[in-house]
């Protein structure tokens, strides 16, 4: 069997996930989601046939709220978590390019 | 438009409109523009752990508003996370719809007859508002930024047109009549200067009956003529890098509304980035026929409808008329017009008056009645006031409200008596012996010479078809 995926694909969503592994993390990890990967595909020798998707847990559908205003936080303790702050915005490092 | 050496423009709008709700997306908190910076913002809309949000029901109505305006499919639908690092964003995805939008291929036809199709309208939540900070005031070379989170989460919809718009023209009427659609059933106030309207352009070229070529995506388009002139400037470079021997890669431009170019924001890479997944936290929206058949029993006549309706009330609109028309509903000012058919008065007159002197004075409507507008365009139909009087009348009663008789009588717009009239024409003919001769002789164009002259001596006061009516049983 081949292997369920590459220490390169593990890799490649770290870094879309921004988290700076070692070269061991990489291997490591590459062994570790593999095998909850071969797990998952498990699932995959059901006969599923006629058996629709679930995504949640729960039969609900609809769960909604009416469009009335609620109360929002203090502007002062929120701002107060952010390292940096300036006009009552949160200051962030030069941006690159813009939003997706 | 005409491009060079038979190429074709193929273009593709995305436009994003924020819902007219009080509340965002999924939390409470206010959703409304221009209040201190991160003073709407709680635990769900912040992204904190443990919050969980919550749909607003009038959102979901006004998406639905939107799919039914725009004949669109409306479908049960589930909402995804789109993941991403960008500090617009604090919980670092933002919550869309991705395989399973709300409203599903639809179309909307434009006032010259062409129909541009609707691949999708979906719901999602708008992002926080960054201003960079540097010398240049651009994002490039800026270095830091600033975040404000009172619009993150704040309702939105994202309508996605087909590739079916072929020049910059047809770009333009497509939104402005979108905006017009989404301003009439109360989804949005149509702002593209605020950004409460947002448009962006998918824009490629190729040669008729050849595949599509490579597009590129246009941003930054805050006004119709943002619009108008990055689709043009970018077509065009797109033709000259190509028939250079060039190839177009597929990117996001930045438009420079001063430098009128648009330049490389940044390459597409793979689509997969996002890892899109299913939202745990939301369930799925699967509105029953009742609740669809509400909303539809809710919107109002639509524009394209509505501009029909007048435009039957007049008899061979002209052009000039139909514009006249489309400023009228856009400007949702048809029940003055409608006053006018009913009371049997002049149409065309009634058009005119509400796209120039009404549309120029939107802000003061409230006081001007109806009644007040029928009976001011009554009175020019008739001739008791000229048109520049009319005029006067109309701005008289949006300043400070009143009805048109006692305007127009404070101002001393009597009308003149026909006997003050006839004795006034014949002191002028008198007067202006060689050009009532010439009057005489078959030279109709002296009759705006005699006009004048009455107009002058009256100080305004006298009705050009009256003047005419004169001279003529003098001739």
């Amino acid at each position: 069997m081949t292997e369920p995926l590459s220490r390169d694909d593990v890799a490649h969503v770290a870094k879309l996930a921004r988290l700076r592994l070692t070269e061991d993390e990489l291997v490591r990890y590459t062994e570790q989601l593999g095998k909850i990967l071969v797990h998952a595909q498990d699932l995959s020798s059901l006969d599923l046939h006629g058996v629709a998707p679930t995504a949640h847990p729960f039969g609900l559908v609809n769960v909604v709220r009416s469009d009335e205003v609620r109360a929002s936080l203090d502007p002062a303790p929120v701002l107060a978590q952010a390292p940096d702050v300036e006009d009552g915005r949160f200051a962030v490092p030069r941006i690159v390019g813009e939003a997706p | 438009m005409t491009l060079p050496n038979g190429w074709e423009m193929v273009v593709g709008l995305e436009v994003h409109t924020e819902l007219k709700t009080k509340t965002k997306l999924f939390c409470g908190c206010a959703n409304e523009f221009g209040s201190a910076p991160n003073s709407q913002v709680c635990p769900i809309c912040l992204g904190l752990p443990g919050s969980m949000p919550v749909l607003n029901e009038r959102a979901v109505e006004l998406a639905m508003a939107i799919g039914f305006a725009l004949n669109c499919t409306i479908q049960d639908s589930t909402f995804h996370r789109k993941n991403y690092f960008y500090p617009d964003m604090p919980k670092d995805y933002q919550v869309s719809q991705y395989d399973l939008p709300i409203n599903a291929r639809g179309y909307l036809d434009l006032p010259d007859g062409s129909r541009v199709s609707i691949e999708r309208a979906h719901m999602e939540e708008d992002t926080g508002k960054t201003t960079h900070l540097g010398t240049s005031g651009r994002i490039h070379g800026a270095d830091r930024s600033l975040v404000d989170y009172n619009r993150s989460g704040v309702p939105l919809v994202e309508i996605v047109s087909g590739p079916d718009i072929r020049n910059p023209q047809q770009a333009r009427d497509y939104v402005a009549e979108l905006r017009s659609i989404l301003v009439a059933i109360g989804a949005s106030d149509g702002r593209m200067e605020e950004g409460s309207l947002r448009v962006d352009a998918n824009v490629s070229v190729h040669k008729p009956d050849t595949p599509f070529g490579t597009r590129c995506e246009i941003k930054n388009l805050n006004s119709l003529r943002s619009l108008t002139r990055a689709i043009e400037y970018e077509a065009l470079r797109q033709i000259d890098v190509l028939e250079d021997g060039g190839s177009i890669r597929q990117e996001t431009r930045h438009w420079d509304e001063d430098r009128g170019e648009t330049s490389t924001l940044r390459v597409k890479e793979e689509a997969e980035d996002y890892r899109y997944f299913r939202e745990p936290d939301l369930v799925d929206l699967a509105p029953d026929q009742a609740w669809k058949d509400r909303v539809l029993a809710g919107l109002p006549k639509l524009p394209a409808r509505r501009r029909q309706d007048l435009e039957a009330l007049l008899t061979n609109p002209t052009d000039a008329q139909r514009d006249g028309v489309t400023t009228v509903v856009d400007l949702n000012l048809d029940i003055y017009v409608e006053g006018v058919a009913q009371a049997q008065g002049d149409v065309a007159l009634a058009v005119a008056r509400a796209a120039n002197e009404l549309a120029a004075n939107i802000e003061k409507l409230a006081n001007l009645s109806v009644e007040n507008f029928v009976a001011t365009v009554a009175m020019e139909q008739s001739g008791q006031l000229s048109a520049t009087q009319a005029k006067n009348v109309l701005s008289e009663l949006l300043d400070q409200g009143g009805d048109p008789v006692s305007v127009a009588k404070a101002k001393g717009f009597e009308q003149l008596s026909t006997d003050s009239l006839s004795a006034t024409v014949g002191e002028l003919i008198v007067a202006n012996p060689e050009e009532w001769q010439r009057f005489k002789d078959g030279d109709d164009k002296l009759a705006q010479f005699f006009i004048g002259l009455v107009m002058k001596a009256t100080k305004g006061q006298a009705n050009g078809k009256a003047v005419i009516a004169e001279l003529q049983s003098r001739r």
